[in-house]
């Protein structure tokens, strides 16, 4: 199952490094992570997704989290009420017969074009993953020159259905 | 006293100091005793400081035997061992202690030097990425970035490196950072805010776990290394005689709670006794005190303990229920989590069928071994300990010789016990004997080593002449790599693939040849009167000691089987 995990960590040198080579050092799976500052001054928030076989998988992958020792928080939001999003930039095959029907897909999608050249369009899309995966099925006959992806970066919404009320990992 | 001074004084003066100095000073803060270290290029200048400095320095032959000295000191003393490498190779050959530590959860600190902050990044000469290398066998680590922060992080490794679960802290100094002066920067406190062991347990959880033993009919205790690390071997004595709790230790446990106290079931794992795996069985709550459920002590998870109601006390809350489902989680220092047990007062369970059943096994089934003549190395570990009287800091190496100390060398007391448990390092022995008698100048120091694992580190030979160490060195030689020979002959029908030695030095006159005193031992009758003669005076000595090889360690569960599944249980 696929679960997203925020961090919470502590700007130093190498920490990227701590939580990347803690999945590889464990074997666990990750799907996608993005690093960024957050509202606290010298501190970062990393987002992660994770693909686990089952929830005790998943307890011991926030556990060795939380054991860094410059990681302050660690979330599994996956079932909270979130915004989540991914940005992918997308170059497209395109020439002056296919370019409108391109444009045509693009709309519904709410994505844009941000490039155009004689042979090709960048469009970009901001989404949840799903959708962004919808749209490359959609576009990719018309063939896909290059993709890059940020990966998710996800947060809590402002407003919580109060049962849910999240607390940080804790065994007891 | 003259570094104190020039240093008091050039506080005072508010006078530029070096970062080597700093790191010294930061070292002097924190009562370090002595060093383990090796110079080379980038320490150049922190080894000029250290001309002067009062510290202790013990230069190994190979940095590998410095940081097993430091880890052998660490488990005797409970305090952290401090490394010094130099850059790149220094760096490098340190990795295989650090792996170890960091599975047996030994407090370190290790500095290394590195090339200039300049040239960082260009594979300058003697350039390593220790940091990279050594992010997954660390606890933490750090490379110090401008001179101010040497006080900060030496305070704040000490801090990482003794407190929760302990563990090896290495602090990366670039060749720069230690020559360069700075002012005397202001004492820092400690801000780690992603860093705050729980120490004392959950209430409900210590109700929980005082209602369990009451209703037991079948519990059992299996204390780990945590005990010793706690600091606890009081309170578990305690608790177990206020609840009448049979007890089974780990490996890397041995001697935190007393071999010959009535309750004391003994040794579990792969080759511990009988009676203590099938207390694990059989169980119906097992209470897991400071033991992390390794794979060689469970043997296969699906039949370990199935019956039981498991309670797992431990500081590392990512040891619960990593490998064995827990019914009864405590995160908590073992000393306190026992402290609160025995406050409770608990309703003791009533077990006399159990206890009876388990005394009935430990007449039934102790450990055992044929006599037939040839010297048998379970029969040398009976005469070290009747010996010694059981007082001596046992240090081992991995492999046959380590398993039979195990079994046969009775602990009564805490810390003194020093081996590889988890990384199971092959050459850990012969170093760490020099850091543990250094830690305890004044007990008899076995550093028990089979042929093959004396062989990986023998350099430091070297250091126990130098240092005049009167460490009795016990080689259990049977001419083979004896427990890969045995897994041969088990599990792969005597196909005895390069474990067998064709040709071995004479290690009489290696010994000769560093100036300690050497003697071969081949039946019981020298033994006898060798250790009689050697085993009490204040003089290193060597004793090769030509056991039969054929000899095997049982009992035992083989890979993939559970506990009730054991071999070699009986004659």
């Amino acid at each position: 199952m696929k679960r997203i995990i925020t961090l919470t960590v502590m700007n130093r040198p190498g920490v990227l490094n701590r939580i990347t080579n803690l999945f590889s050092k464990r074997n666990y799976n990750i799907e996608s992570i993005s690093v960024g500052y957050s509202e606290q001054e010298g501190m970062s928030r990393i987002t992660c997704v994770v693909h686990v076989e089952n929830i005790g998988v998943l307890e011991q992958i926030t556990k060795q989290l939380n054991k860094q020792i410059d990681v302050i928080k660690v979330m599994d939001i996956t079932e909270q009420s979130i915004v989540a999003r991914e940005l992918a930039l997308i170059k497209v095959v395109s020439n002056s017969s296919t370019r409108n029907e391109i444009y045509s897909l693009i709309q519904p999608f709410r994505a844009s074009v941000i490039d155009v050249s004689k042979d090709s369009l960048v469009i970009q899309l901001t989404g949840e993953s799903d959708k962004i995966e919808a749209f490359i099925e959609l576009i990719k006959p018309y063939g896909i020159k290059e993709l890059a992806r940020t990966g998710t970066t996800a947060f809590l919404r402002g407003t919580q259905k109060p049962s849910q009320a999240i607390k940080p990992y804790s065994i007891v | 006293m003259l570094q104190e001074t020039a240093f008091t004084k050039m506080k005072a003066e508010n006078e530029p100091i070096s970062g080597a100095e700093l790191m010294l000073e930061a070292l002097k803060k924190e009562q370090v005793e002595v060093i383990f270290g090796y110079p080379g290029g980038a320490v150049l200048p922190i080894y000029d400081k250290l001309y002067d400095s009062k510290i202790l320095h013990i230069l190994p032959r190979h940095e590998q035997g410095g940081i097993h000295a430091a880890e052998g000191y660490s488990r005797v003393t409970g305090k952290p061992g401090v490394v010094i490498a130099t850059s790149g190779p220094g760096a490098t050959n340190i990795i295989t202690g650090l792996a170890d530590a960091m599975m047996d959860s030994l407090p370190l600190i290790v500095f290394t030097g590195q090339v200039a902050t300049g040239v960082i990044g260009t594979d300058a000469f003697q350039e390593a990425d220790i940091l990279g290398i050594t992010t997954p066998i660390t606890k933490y680590n750090y490379q110090v970035r401008s001179i101010e922060d040497i006080p900060r992080i030496v305070k704040e490794a000490f801090y990482v490196a003794t407190s929760g679960r302990p563990g090896p802290v290495l602090i990366d100094i670039p060749k720069d950072i230690a020559a360069g002066t700075a002012k005397v920067p202001e004492e820092q406190e400690i801000v780690l805010p992603g860093y705050q062991p729980t120490v004392q347990p959950n209430y409900l959880q210590i109700r929980k776990l005082t209602e369990a033993v009451s209703r037991a009919k079948k519990p059992v205790i299996l204390a780990g290394a945590g005990i010793l690390f706690a600091e606890a071997y009081e309170e578990l004595k305690q608790y177990a005689e206020q609840q009448n709790l049979p007890v089974v230790h780990t490996l890397l446990g041995l001697g935190g709670f007393p071999a010959e106290h009535p309750l004391f079931v003994g040794l579990a794992g792969m080759h511990g006794c009988y009676t203590a795996n099938m207390a694990l069985y059989e169980a119906d709550l097992l209470i897991n005190i400071g033991a992390r459920f390794d794979d060689r002590l469970t043997g296969n998870l699906q039949h370990f303990a199935p019956n039981a109601t498991v309670a797992h006390i431990d500081i590392d809350p990512a040891e619960i229920g990593k490998n064995v489902q827990t019914h009864i989680p405590v995160v908590a220092d073992a000393k306190e989590a026992l402290k609160q047990l025995i406050a409770q007062e608990g309703k003791p369970p009533v077990h006399q069928e159990w206890m009876d059943t388990l005394n009935a096994w430990k007449a039934e089934y102790p450990f055992f071994y044929k006599e037939d003549g040839r010297l048998k190395p379970q029969k040398v570990m009976e005469m070290l300990y009747e010996k010694t009287k059981g007082e001596a800091v046992v240090v081992t190496d991995v492999g046959q010789h380590q398993m039979w100390a195990a079994q046969y060398y009775k602990f009564s007391k805490a810390n003194r016990w020093v081996t590889s448990g988890g990384l199971g390092t092959m050459g850990f022995g012969l170093p760490a004997s020099i850091g543990a008698q250094l830690a305890s100048p004044d007990s008899i120091v076995l550093s028990i080593s089979g042929d093959g694992g004396f062989q990986m580190c023998t350099q430091e030979l070297a250091v126990i002449r130098e240092q005049n160490l009167p460490i009795k060195i016990i080689i259990l030689n049977n001419s083979s790599l004896g427990m890969v020979r045995q897994w041969q002959e088990i599990f792969y029908e005597s196909r005895f693939s390069h474990s067998k030695f064709s040709s071995q030095p004479d290690f009489v006159k290696l010994a000769d040849a560093y100036g300690i005193k050497g003697y071969v031992i081949e039946d019981e009758a020298q033994a006898e009167s060798i250790f009689n003669e050697v085993l009490t005076n204040n003089e290193p000595v060597l004793l090769d000691i030509r056991i039969d090889p054929d000899e095997n360690v049982y009992p035992m569960i083989a890979p993939g089987k559970g506990h009730h599944e054991m071999v070699g249980v009986k004659p």
